[in-house]
């Protein structure tokens, strides 16, 4: 059962590696995005350090919006996601493995480039530090919840809004505390209780996602 | 042995056929006709557990696939329309993939010959983008060759192939049922079939050769 984990885990790793541009043009996206504002504000430090947080943690829930699409619908387009749903393996796994690949793929580039980014924001290390522990717990939860939306949407017209529609709203807590993080710890109060909530939707979506998604992709699939 | 019984399918608010029954015993191929649009797409992907029919069931060695779920998708290979196979990767990755999938991981060596077998001699570590249609159902269709499944439901397997890969397919076909397999095609060409236990079954209400 690790085998095929890793296969298509491995699999889907290598098709990133083939075309690039699927996971560049988030990664151009976020960076472009959030370099932006300190242009446009301009370059008072106390407002950049006010507004930092919600406007990465914006922009990373807007580029994995964006990145959604590439999860299922290649694999839709070409046949391929038919023949997993016929193999003996069990489906939360193989669309686990999926999801882990799409965060790697799209995910972790941004919680990497981060604390770059932090930097135009004149972020005192111990913000940048909360920031990125954030997102490392928050991203993958956002990669989870978003798959449900992808697999309900596949094969519909104009699915990218709807994608959008139906994902955004589940997203918002992880919105709200990612970026609380950092504000809680830089004003004292300890960052650790939203981090803690960050853990337990990432934990919550890691166990009900894939079963979720493994059910709307029987569904789309019918 | 495949059992089914009373079949029912609906696509739209169409009824495409009901009170279908049939069985397929190891060994035999059934031969599935009918008009575009008579259902046996549908039939076919309801068999591969693929779509849930309306009505009836569809029994595999006595239990019905429902229940057994993964342990019959482990008994049958499906080629459909599309055929499956990643544009990015090489031949040899994509079947590789796809036999670590179906439950049966296969050393490189044998997926070497299969690709040489059905004629991709030369174009085993292409991206498959690179070739031809025909070529891409070759790599498609070498699944048959490193299967270890018992049922094979083929849709329109011969379709983009040239004389030769038809010819090939054939005897792969007689082989696996002359092993004791079991299959199920559909196929508008005029390709014999030659094996001594074929059915045929006829879906639709239009009688052959009426548009």
């Amino acid at each position: 059962m690790m085998k095929v984990f890793i296969t298509v885990l491995r699999r889907d790793l290598l098709l990133a590696m083939r075309r690039k541009s699927d996971f560049t043009s988030t990664l151009f996206f976020f960076v472009v995005v959030v370099s932006l504002f300190p242009l446009a504000i301009g370059p008072e430090l106390e407002t950049l350090r006010l507004i930092a947080p919600g406007i990465v943690w914006v922009a990373a829930l807007l580029a994995s919006m964006l990145a959604l699409d590439h999860i299922f619908s290649s694999d839709y387009i070409d046949g391929t996601l038919e023949q997993m749903l016929l193999t003996p393996q069990p489906l939360t796994m193989l669309v686990l493995a999926k999801i882990i690949a799409h965060w790697l793929i799209t995910g972790l580039p941004l919680v990497l480039i981060a604390p770059v980014l932090g930097l135009q924001y004149d972020l005192s290390l111990q913000a940048i530090g909360i920031l990125v522990l954030g997102l490392l717990l928050g991203t993958p939860a956002l990669s989870l919840i978003g798959a449900i939306g992808a697999a309900l949407t596949l094969g519909l017209r104009g699915g990218g809004i709807l994608v959008s529609l139906l994902v955004l709203p589940l997203t918002i807590p992880v919105l709200i505390f990612g970026a609380g993080a950092v504000e809680a710890g830089v004003s004292g109060l300890g960052a650790e209780g939203h981090l803690y909530l960050l853990s337990a939707m990432l934990v919550m979506s890691l166990f009900l996602a894939p079963l979720a998604t493994a059910i709307a992709l029987r569904v789309a699939l019918e | 042995m495949l059992n089914v019984t009373s079949l029912q399918c609906i696509r739209g608010d169409r009824s495409l056929f009901q009170d279908l029954s049939f069985e397929l015993s190891a060994g035999e191929l059934m031969h599935l006709v009918g008009h575009n649009g008579s259902g046996k797409t549908t039939l076919l992907r309801t068999l591969a557990a693929l779509a849930e029919p309306a009505a009836g069931t569809v029994a595999w060695d006595g239990k019905s696939i429902d229940d057994l779920q993964e342990e019959y998708t482990g008994n049958v290979l499906y080629i459909g329309h599309k055929n499956a196979i990643k544009d990015d990767l090489t031949a040899i990755e994509n079947l590789q993939i796809a036999c670590v999938l179906d439950g049966s991981p296969v050393a490189e060596d044998h997926v070497w010959q299969a690709l040489a077998k059905i004629g991709l001699k030369g174009f085993e570590d292409l991206p498959t983008r690179v070739l031809s249609q025909g070529q891409k159902r070759r790599v498609s269709l070498a699944r048959l060759l490193l299967s270890k499944t018992r049922l094979w439901i083929l849709d329109e397997p011969f379709v983009a192939l040239d004389k030769a890969a038809v010819s090939l397919l054939q005897q792969v076909l007689r082989e696996h049922i002359e092993a004791g397999g079991m299959a199920i095609i559909t196929t508008h060409q005029d390709v014999e079939l030659i094996t001594d236990q074929v059915k045929c079954l006829e879906l639709g209400w239009k009688k052959q050769g009426r548009v």
